[in-house]
């Protein structure tokens, strides 16, 4: 017997809360799979299981918080009969489709509108496992039908990777939302899944999603009634107050230090160009995805930038699993983790990097990818930023910024010219490394950009 | 047959002295209207244009036609849903009626009734009921009315011996009695409730016994027997019509077809059927008429033309005519504004 | 202005009827002498005589059926049944004949009679004078089902029934008849048609009609005191219903409880609960959720009778249930 505990899915992570269970007593499960989704202050995540076995009992039920740590279901050892096949319905194993989990406030109609689901619909879709964001709507006003989850399932049954159109039923247990805490959801723009419900059962009703949405009853009341404008919504509030606690702690535990150093990006300009010409358009790679491969890369160089600073001592890391922070809708910040990010090819890496901020817009993270980056990379050349001075995100020990590209002036074997150029910062932890470490640090990434076709 | 409770017939406005010979030839004429509309009907139904149940009244001609003989326009029919001979004789349009059978918008009830319900305001025919017995009370509140606003009606309700078993029947004869209002209620007795030969339904076959049992004047008449029956209705009219309170004729007659259209008939004998087919009223009537020398074979031969062209005519009218638009599906489920009494 | 009973409000009504129309009578069991079953009409055959307040036999299918005719033949007919139950006997007059003859008539025959009936239990009246039949009567198209539930519809709502050219059918709540209260004048407002909010809130819509009303109107208090906002809506109307008040409701509430003293299957509970839930779906909060009747044959004994009719402490629950 196992016992599957809240994880830690971040250093300020005390508490979380169960908002679904995808799985239920009796379900077999592996390791890998994905059984809950938790609600933390940040973020909503799916978690996943770390062993094989069979779910004994859940015992926090949905909607409960409960400290980091706790016991949130018994598993207990696989049979000793040998398993006749491998569950074939597992909830989204690697290649199966996502389970969906039902945010009525992310899906959109044909119009661009955000259109309610009908509870059927969303039941369906989650028990086949349809994706209901790669739907298109038939029903009136682009809503989404039974049928077209139907026809969607057809899909699902024939895809490559061959898996039986048996389906997960994560429906055990998992939170219920009224019509009406749906269609209030997708007006404000709630991810409705991301909510603990307060209704019977546990089932996420209209104040839940305004007590989200931080928009006071009384204004709503009426349906002509509108939306205060400006009003701060309690969800963003609880985002901004969860970042400030994180990064106070950080400023205050964590002595920083910084280093910045421009890099002329000329020759990574040049590469992408002329591989982007042989990629197909959606295949197409940016400098962005260089720029977390060479950091990657570089840490093999400096490990003392990888890794976690724990009960008073550094952890280096093996792996490297780079933090790429995403803004988020409607404000706040989340540094999720492209995982072994050094290992992948640069296709690959870009693949997954679009991927993962796709998912972290639109609050559909697993847990792993909270917990585990190793070194965070920030880029804030696209808003214009010519230099970023970041704050280490605990337990981490450095993270790497990037400004935005302009041409400057550069003197180069003698010549001066105008060359394309980033700067490139570290912020990392004056107790595991010091200024020269640091530099480095950046000298190898600045190495590394200059010969892009090694990256 | 006890004097009692049988109040032979009195002598009424239409005296048989008054009565003109050319009058017979009328009632002939109406007997053959409503026999050529229903055989032509068979041909109608065979085709599909009309549809539904169909019950045909052949064989039963002389009852409509002797009782309306005796009623005035302002007085009122409720009738069963076999009553073709009924609405025709009341003097409702073939073209009207034959359309309503087709379902069509020109019909008497916009094609919303067919065979069964055909209803008339400007001769007052309340239908066309189709639930046996259901009509009695609707026939015993129309002479309610009438008693109230102290009109000199009648209102002539039929039905079959069929509704006698039914308890709206017991329920209407009483309060009918109890209230003395002017009904004059007309069984066709025709021996069959549907399938069901009155032998097997009554334990009491006299049915004018029921109808005195609650103390009004009752009296049966051959109902094969236009004249007699025409000798009949209007004494037993002008007695209700003069405040005599109800009055009960049981009509006995027969119906040479099935119950309706598809029933194999299984339940009676044929032997049975021809003997009845014998006492015939069409043909007993034109012999009468010939040997009385009032009517020749040329005669007749004019007539069956007549009624042959307003056939032809009525059935053009209906293949003609219109179907009602859907759009207007839901009319006058309640009444439209400004519509109603 | 002063108290009178809901029966003395009906008595009123039938009084005006029968002086303002003379067209206008009144026929049942034991209407006359005996001033009707429960005395509403009690005085009347003395002030109109026995021809317009006129006794009938226990026979409901012909004096309901009478009344259609009498209808039809230009009268203005007030057909009393001394219960809902009762008028099975002329289930067949009211469905085939009342509700039908328009429309089979293709629009010819018009039947503006006004049938009115007890309904409902409350009196340990046991199973064959206590059931809430009213639903099934509002399935039928081309009735217009009233169900009076305070002392001014009870007063008021016959004479525009009356005017109605189709049959409408009264049903007065049995419980109802010593309900007292303050009479006020007719109001241009007053209609059968529409549906009315007799008390308003914001956290839950209460929607009862006839014998209910009360129990729901009890229960928005009990609710108030536990800090909680019901409207009561009273239907007034059961056929047609009015959507559109059941619907504005719970834009407002965005959760319903219907409270029914019929049975719970195939209901007008049902039938209410399916409209929201049509109309106003992407607006609720809870599942519309039904306080009505067990499904029972309704029992003699005083506890039982208790156990099975709605009851505010059911209501409450139901309430919680939903989470507001």
């Amino acid at each position: 017997m196992g016992d599957f505990t809240m994880p830690s899915l971040g250093a300020d992570m005390e508490a979380g809360t169960v908002t679904e269970w995808l799985v239920k007593p009796g379900d077999e499960v592996h390791r890998g799979d994905i059984v809950a989704t938790i609600e933390t202050e940040k973020s909503t995540m799916e978690i996943e299981i770390f062993e094989d076995g069979v779910v004994e009992d859940l015992v926090v039920p949905v909607g409960e918080q409960v400290a980091v740590g706790a016991v949130l279901a018994h598993v207990r050892a696989p049979s000793a009969a040998p398993l006749t096949a491998p569950r074939t319905g597992a909830p989204a194993s690697p290649g199966a489709p996502p389970v969906v989990t039902g945010e009525a406030g992310k899906v959109e109609g044909v119009h661009g509108k955000p259109v309610v689901l009908s509870p059927v619909v969303r039941h369906l879709a989650s028990e086949i496992g349809v994706d209901l964001e790669r739907l298109h709507g038939t029903g009136a006003g682009g809503r989404i039908t039974r049928s077209d989850v139907e026809r969607a399932a057809h899909t699902v049954t024939r895809a490559p990777e061959g898996r039986p159109g048996e389906a997960p039923r994560p429906d055990a247990g998992r939170a219920r939302a009224s019509p009406y805490a749906r269609r209030l959801a997708a007006e404000h723009g709630v991810p409705i899944h991301s909510l603990a419900g307060s209704g019977p059962g546990g089932s996420v009703i209209a104040r839940d999603v305004r007590a989200a949405a931080g928009v006071r009853a009384e204004a709503l009341r009426g349906a002509a009634a509108p939306v205060p404008a400006g009003s701060a919504t309690k969800g963003r509030t609880a985002m901004r107050r969860a970042i400030g606690a994180l990064m106070a702690r950080s400023k205050r535990e964590i002595p920083h230090y910084y280093l910045a150093t421009t890099i002329d990006v000329a020759a990574a300009a040049d590469w992408l160009e002329r591989a982007n010409l042989e990629r197909p358009v959606n295949a197409r790679l940016v400098l962005p995805a260089l720029l977390v491969k060479a950091t990657a890369l570089a840490v093999h160089k400096v490990p003392e930038m990888n890794g976690f600073f724990l009960d008073g001592d550094f952890a280096p890391s093996a792996p490297v699993h780079v933090g790429v922070a995403i803004s988020v809708r409607g404000g706040g910040v989340i540094a999720p983790a492209l995982h072994d990010a050094d290992q992948l090819e640069i296709g690959e890496l870009m693949t997954r990097l679009s991927d993962l901020v796709a998912r972290a817009r639109n609050g559909r993270l697993r847990a792993s990818e909270m917990s585990d980056p190793t070194i965070t990379v920030t880029n804030l050349g696209d808003l214009g930023v010519e230099t970023v001075f970041g704050v280490i995100y605990p337990p981490q020990v450095a993270l790497v910024g990037f400004g935005r590209v302009s041409d400057r002036a550069v003197a180069r074997d003698g010549l001066l010219g105008i060359r394309p150029c980033i700067s490139a910062t570290v912020s990392a932890d004056h107790r595991v490394s010091d200024g020269h470490r640091g530099g480095r640090f950046l000298a190898e990434i600045d190495r590394l950009l200059q010969e892009p076709e090694s990256l | 047959m006890s004097a009692t409770r049988r109040v032979p017939p009195k002598t009424g406005p239409r005296s048989e002295a008054a009565r003109a010979d050319a009058h017979l030839v009328h009632l002939l004429t109406q007997m053959l209207r409503i026999r050529r509309f229903e055989e032509q009907c068979v041909e109608l139904y065979s085709r599909s244009a009309i549809r539904g149940f169909l019950h045909l009244g052949i064989g039963e001609e002389a009852c409509a036609v002797g009782v309306m003989e005796a009623l005035g326009p302002e007085d009122a029919v409720v009738a069963t849903y076999r009553e073709h001979g009924h609405a025709l004789a009341r003097g409702i349009s073939m073209r009207a009626t034959m359309a309503e059978l087709e379902g069509k918008l020109e019909g008497a009830s916009r094609g919303r009734g067919g065979s069964m319900h055909i209803f008339d305001a400007p001769s007052r025919f309340f239908g066309g009921n189709a639930i046996v017995g259901g009509g009695l009370p609707l026939a015993l509140g129309l002479a309610l009315a009438d008693h109230l606003a102290k009109r000199q009606r009648v209102t002539a309700c039929f039905f079959g011996d069929g509704a006698v078993a039914e308890g709206e029947f017991h329920e209407t004869m009483n309060l009918a009695s109890l209230w003395h209002l002017p009904v004059l209620f007309c069984c066709e007795n025709n021996l069959y409730a549907m399938g069901t030969a009155i032998e097997r339904a009554q334990a009491e076959t006299d049915l004018t016994l029921k109808a005195a049992s609650y103390r009004m004047p009752a009296w049966e008449v051959d109902g094969m027997d236009v004249v007699a029956g025409e000798k009949t209705a209007p004494t037993a009219a002008e007695a209700v019509r003069a405040g005599g309170g109800p009055h009960f004729v049981e009509m006995r007659t027969y119906r040479f077809r099935a119950h309706s259209m598809y029933d194999p008939d299984r339940y009676r004998a044929r032997e049975e059927i021809e003997r009845w087919r014998e006492r015939d009223p069409i043909p007993a009537l034109t012999e009468e008429l010939k040997a009385r020398g009032l009517l020749d074979d040329a005669g007749l031969e004019r007539i069956e033309a007549e009624v042959a062209a307003e056939i032809r005519d009525a059935v053009a009218f209906a293949d003609a005519g219109a179907l009602e638009d859907v759009a207007d599906l839901e009319r006058f489920v309640v009444s439209e504004k400004g519509g109603g009494q | 202005m002063s108290e009178i009973t809901y029966r003395e409000a009906m008595r009123e009504a039938l009084a005006e009827a029968l002086s303002r129309d003379e067209r206008v009578f009144l026929m049942g069991e034991d209407v006359g002498r005996n001033g009707g079953c429960y005395a509403v009409s009690l005085g009347l055959l003395e002030e109109f005589g026995p021809e317009r307040v006129r006794d009938t036999p226990l026979s409901e299918s012909a004096f309901v059926g009478a009344g259609i005719g009498a209808a039809m033949g230009g009268m203005r007919p007030i057909v009393e049944i001394m219960t809902v139950n009762f008028s099975l006997l002329a289930l067949d007059q009211i469905v085939n004949n009342a509700a039908s003859l328009l429309y089979m008539s293709g629009g010819q025959f018009n039947v503006p009679l006004v049938i009115r009936m007890t309904t409902g239990a409350g009196r340990q009246l046991a199973a064959q004078h206590s059931h809430s039949l009213e639903g099934w009567y509002a399935h039928i198209p081309g009735l217009r089902i009233l169900a009076p539930a305070t002392i001014d519809d009870a007063r008021w709502m016959l004479w525009p029934a009356l005017e109605d050219p189709d049959p409408v059918l009264i049903f007065e709540h049995g419980a109802l008849y010593n309900e007292k209260g303050e009479l006020t004048e007719a109001t241009p407002g007053l209609d059968i048609a529409s549906a009315a909010i007799r008390r308003a809130g914001d956290d839950v819509s209460l929607i009862a009609y006839g014998g209910t009303l009360h129990t729901a109107l009890e229960s928005a208090e009990m609710l108030a005191a536990e800090g909680m906002s019901a409207e009561v809506i009273d239907l007034r109307c059961l056929r047609p219903l009015d959507t559109e008040a059941l619907v504005g409701s719970v834009l407002r509430t965005h959760r319903a409880v219907v409270i029914d003293e019929g049975w719970r299957s195939g209901s007008l509970s049902a039938e209410v609960a399916a409209r929201i839930t049509e109309d106003a779906f992407y607006d609720l909060d809870a599942p519309v959720t039904r306080v009505c009747s067990a499904e029972v044959p309704m029992p003699y004994a005083k506890h039982l009778e208790d156990a099975t009719l709605p009851q505010p402490v059911r209501v409450l629950e139901a309430v919680r249930r939903l989470g507001a």
